[in-house]
């Protein structure tokens, strides 16, 4: 039976609940005298069969879903001959693929090894049994929980309250999945992060001044040593964000500025949901831009000034990565300047200060604790930021201050590291999840900070 | 007492207002060329995008009057005949000048390689075709088609182009007999990626990204509603909902990259999905479009005035009740326009995707949620990375469908909130 179909027998069968639930409660009431003898409206003791029979039977049928392939692996392994069971883990798994290849029918060598087609009899009768099994456990679970809950409907049942209950709990479960999600990216970021550390210490990693991520494959390979420091990495991602930045800021500020305090209405209503737009272009997009567009643009320019612009120059990055959060800065900042109090504009325009002047020495000041936690925020995305670089900025990590150079980014090299055929306990891969946890922790701390500032401004002025 | 003092006391506030003036207007400009450039920029992006795209809409085709020899193609092993070949000796005939391998193969390069295949289809989809002489159009190489749209110019020294002088006179020749011509390219809408570039298309990415929506949407749909719920109308005022509140904030602003080192982590090496597949992206996608869900949820539920729940109270609702029968339909109209928000979110992402090996290249179009498949941004990221020139336009064409979708899709985000919004 296979998996959809067995959703779909639990969904109907789930509807039966449901309909069997429901009738027993009003066949009940209609005994003792009426619908109005029952504690709860009929559909909740339906509701109640229902979930009975749904949920138990859906939590299994996940479980079983993400334990049965590891089973179904042990126990092949466990019917294979004594020898290849002694093979190492990679072998073994190379050699389960193969088995696992061949019940798909779709490998057309011609040797077949005897020993390995048993296996794959092996395999798929397993798993054929396995969905047997599984299918009729499930079966049998969700109709005897149909059938115990029908029997005890009385009209004294407090189904309402009971469905309530499941169903806060069901509410508190899934607010519990940002935990979830935030504990799984601390675990599996750091716990491969310890492992990388176990093969490099920590402080070549944070202090070394040459990042070269290369493993040998063979032990007397030419140039087997790889280095893996990231100083280079992390002044690269640094410099682009600060061109980012040098982009945004100004940009982004002066545009907030200027539609929440000099724009005419018609101006807002034309301008705002452009600004929206440049927001909601993805990342792919603009990389595309970077390196076709921009980057080309900059080469040809800088060569008409004589200067010597790689095409893979952080500048180009830096700038299109700056136009991509100009609408990030300019809301933030939007939101931070409407906040500030009409009555501190008034007074200093009554003053006798101009327009400006009163935006400058006054609302921007007022405003400015908001303006940094935004400006944070945009600093953290900027780091965080993939597709651009990826696309636009170079791979080769050199410890340059010169923004014309080709530099790298953290993002750039965890993309570059986990894109190939690595095995995933090289040290190659280990330094994705490094250089991932030194980026979740340094945005971590941006963001907490930015929040944190963002919401100490808020409460000041409400 | 003086009476030169007032006087110059004046002009100095004078001259000083006049500056504070002038700074207002600088001041005033500066903010409008902020905005000004900001926007050029969005057209600048806009018309590159649609300048280098628009031509992918058209493919240069080629008639050539195929006989369909019954010696060459044998009913019985139609699936191994030898078609390129009838395709080449088609060439041939039409110049029959062309002498010396090197010649020939510059000949042969004029269409592409998805010639061959295409005669394959229509003889194995109508038998009754051998033995006759049929005309048909088939797709230029890309080369020919990138000289035929302009973008090879023949002023280029030969060396440097792609398209030699040869080459040039028989497309020449073609064009005088009316045998080469552009039309509508349906290729682009009905294949799957390709290394040749006029015969890959974005069905596959297309099919793709839909498959990962439908997961994305039917995970982070009920669950950010729920949370959004619990936490608006449920929690209790404690530590373990702050928590749970500042973890949402958090999660909005974590660098999407790092849910994909999480992909790869938990879903791909610790529960042992297969890599690849829509279901593990739609998976990624939810987590990450969850906190946009959830923010826009509660706002939403927030917006819905106290005295609505007062009044389901009142009668005798339990709480419960009162939120499904009350609060929620009348939130409903905000968290879907923030869902559809989240969703254009999900449409664009690239870079958590590729740590989890939808980069691959992969022809097949999915057809389920564990087939391999690769979705639209990654599919513009693959084809932007390929050296022929060709793709730059099949890249930005599908940029373009891309963004479609997602103006579209804010479209209707707009609409809804325009059409529903209520002000109490």
């Amino acid at each position: 039976m296979s998996s959809s179909l067995l959703l779909i027998v639990l969904l109907v069968l789930t509807l039966v609940g449901y309909i069997l639930g429901r009738r027993r409660a009003v066949a009940m009431a209609g005994v003792a005298g009426g619908s109005a003898t029952l504690h709860s409206r009929p559909a909740y003791y339906g509701l109640l069969t229902a979930l009975w029979c749904g949920l138990p039977t859906f939590v299994l049928f996940l479980i079983w879903q993400f334990t049965e392939p590891a089973i179904i692996k042990g126990l092949v392994v466990a019917g294979l001959p004594p020898e290849m069971q002694k093979l190492p883990a990679n072998r073994l798994g190379l050699v389960f693929n193969e088995i696992r290849i061949l019940t798909g029918g779709s490998l057309v060598s011609g040797t077949r090894d005897a020993v390995i087609q048993a296996a794959a009899d092996h395999y798929l009768h397993l798993k054929n049994l396995g969905s047997w099994i599984r299918g009729g456990t499930l079966f049998v679970l969700g109709l005897g929980a149909i059938s115990i809950l029908c029997s005890r409907i009385t009209t004294e049942m407090r189904a309402r309250n009971r469905v309530e209950k499941i169903s806060r709990m069901i509410l508190l479960f899934c607010s519990t999945i940002a935990i979830f999600t935030t504990v799984g990216i601390i675990l599996s970021v750091l716990f491969e992060a310890l492992r990388f550390f176990q093969t490099i210490p920590l402080t070549d990693f944070l202090f070394g001044l040459k990042w070269s991520p290369q493993m040998a494959i063979r032990a007397d390979q030419v140039g087997s040593s790889g280095a893996f420091g990231a100083v280079p990495v992390l002044a690269g991602t640094m410099m682009i964000t600060a061109i980012a930045m040098s982009v945004a800021v100004p940009i982004g500020l002066m545009a907030a500025v200027y539609l929440s305090e000099y724009a005419t209405k018609k101006v807002r209503t034309v301008a705002k949901p452009l600004l929206e737009i440049l927001a909601g272009i993805p990342t792919v997009v603009y990389g595309f831009f970077a390196a076709l567009t921009v980057a080309p643009f900059i080469r040809e320019s800088g060569g008409l000034l004589g200067l010597d612009v790689s095409s893979e120059s952080a500048i180009a990055a830096g700038l299109v990565m700056g136009i991509m959060i100009i609408p990030f800065v300019s809301s933030l900042s939007d939101d931070v300047i409407h906040a500030v109090p009409q009555a501190m504009r008034d007074a200093s325009l009554g003053l006798g200060a101009t327009h400006s002047e009163t935006i400058r020495l006054v609302v921007l000041p007022a405003a400015l604790p908001g303006i940094v936690g935004g400006v944070l925020l945009a600093v953290s995305r900027a780091i965080g930021e993939t597709m651009i670089v990826v696309m636009a900025a170079g791979l080769s990590a050199n410890l340059t201050a010169n923004p014309l150079k080709a530099v790298t980014t953290v993002t750039v090299q965890i993309v570059t590291l986990l894109v190939g055929d690595q095995e995933f306990d090289s040290p190659k891969t280990l330094a994705a999840f490094a250089l991932g946890l030194l980026l979740f922790v340094v945005t971590l701390i941006l963001n907490v900070i930015a929040l944190v500032v963002v919401r100490k401004y808020r409460e000041q002025y409400e | 007492m003086n009476n030169k003092t007032p006087d110059s006391s004046r002009q100095l506030i004078q001259k000083k207002l006049a500056r504070r003036y002038r700074t207002e207007k600088w001041f005033r400009r500066l903010g409008a060329m902020a905005v000004l450039i900001s926007i050029a920029f969005l057209g600048i992006l806009l018309v590159t995008i649609v300048g280098k795209g628009s031509s992918a809409f058209q493919q240069t085709f080629v008639k050539l009057d195929i006989h369909f020899d019954a010696e060459v193609l044998d009913v019985k092993n139609l699936s191994r005949a030898n078609y390129p070949g009838l395709v080449k000796s088609n060439l041939r005939s039409l110049f029959p000048e062309v002498k010396g391998r090197r010649d020939k193969k510059k000949l042969y390069n004029l269409v592409s390689n998805g010639a061959a295949f295409q005669l394959q289809d229509m003889v194995m989809g109508d038998t009754s075709i051998i033995g006759r002489t049929k005309s048909v159009w088939v797709p230029a190489s890309d080369d020919v088609d990138l000289f035929f749209k302009g973008k090879i110019s023949r002023d280029v020294v030969e060396s440097n182009r792609r398209i030699k002088d040869i080459q040039l006179k028989w497309i020449d020749r073609l064009q005088t007999e009316n045998r080469i011509e552009k039309r509508l390219n349906t290729t682009f809408f009905t294949a799957g990626d390709s290394r040749d570039p006029e015969l890959a298309g974005i069905r596959g990415a297309l099919s793709g990204t839909i498959l990962t929506l439908i997961v994305t949407l039917a995970l982070s749909f009920p669950i950010g509603v729920a949370t959004a719920v619990y936490l608006e109308e449920f929690a209790p005022k404690n530590k373990w909902t702050d928590i749970i509140e500042v973890n949402i904030n958090n999660l909005a602003a974590v660098p999407s990259i790092v849910f994909g080192l999480l992909g790869l982590a938990v879903y791909i090496n610790f529960f042992g999905l297969p890599r690849s597949v829509p279901l593990v992206g739609g998976l990624v996608l939810t987590l990450m479009t969850l906190p946009t869900i959830i923010i826009s949820g509660r706002a939403a539920l927030k917006a819905v005035p106290p005295s609505i729940r007062e009044a389901a109270l009142g009668i005798g609702a339990s709480r419960m009740q009162m939120v499904m029968h009350h609060v929620l339909p009348l939130a409903m109209p905000g968290m879907l326009t923030g869902t559809i928000i989240g969703m254009a979110q999900a449409l664009g992402e690239t870079a958590p995707l590729l740590t989890i090996g939808m980069v691959a290249f992969i022809v097949d179009i999915p057809g389920s949620f564990i087939d391999p498949a690769t979705v639209m941004p990654v599919q513009i990221y693959l084809w932007a990375d390929s050296p022929e020139r060709a793709f730059v336009e099949k890249t930005s064409a599908a940029i373009m469908i891309l963004l479609l979708f997602l103006i579209s899709m804010n479209a209707v985000a707009v609409f809804l909130r325009k059409k529903f919004e209520k002000s109490w």
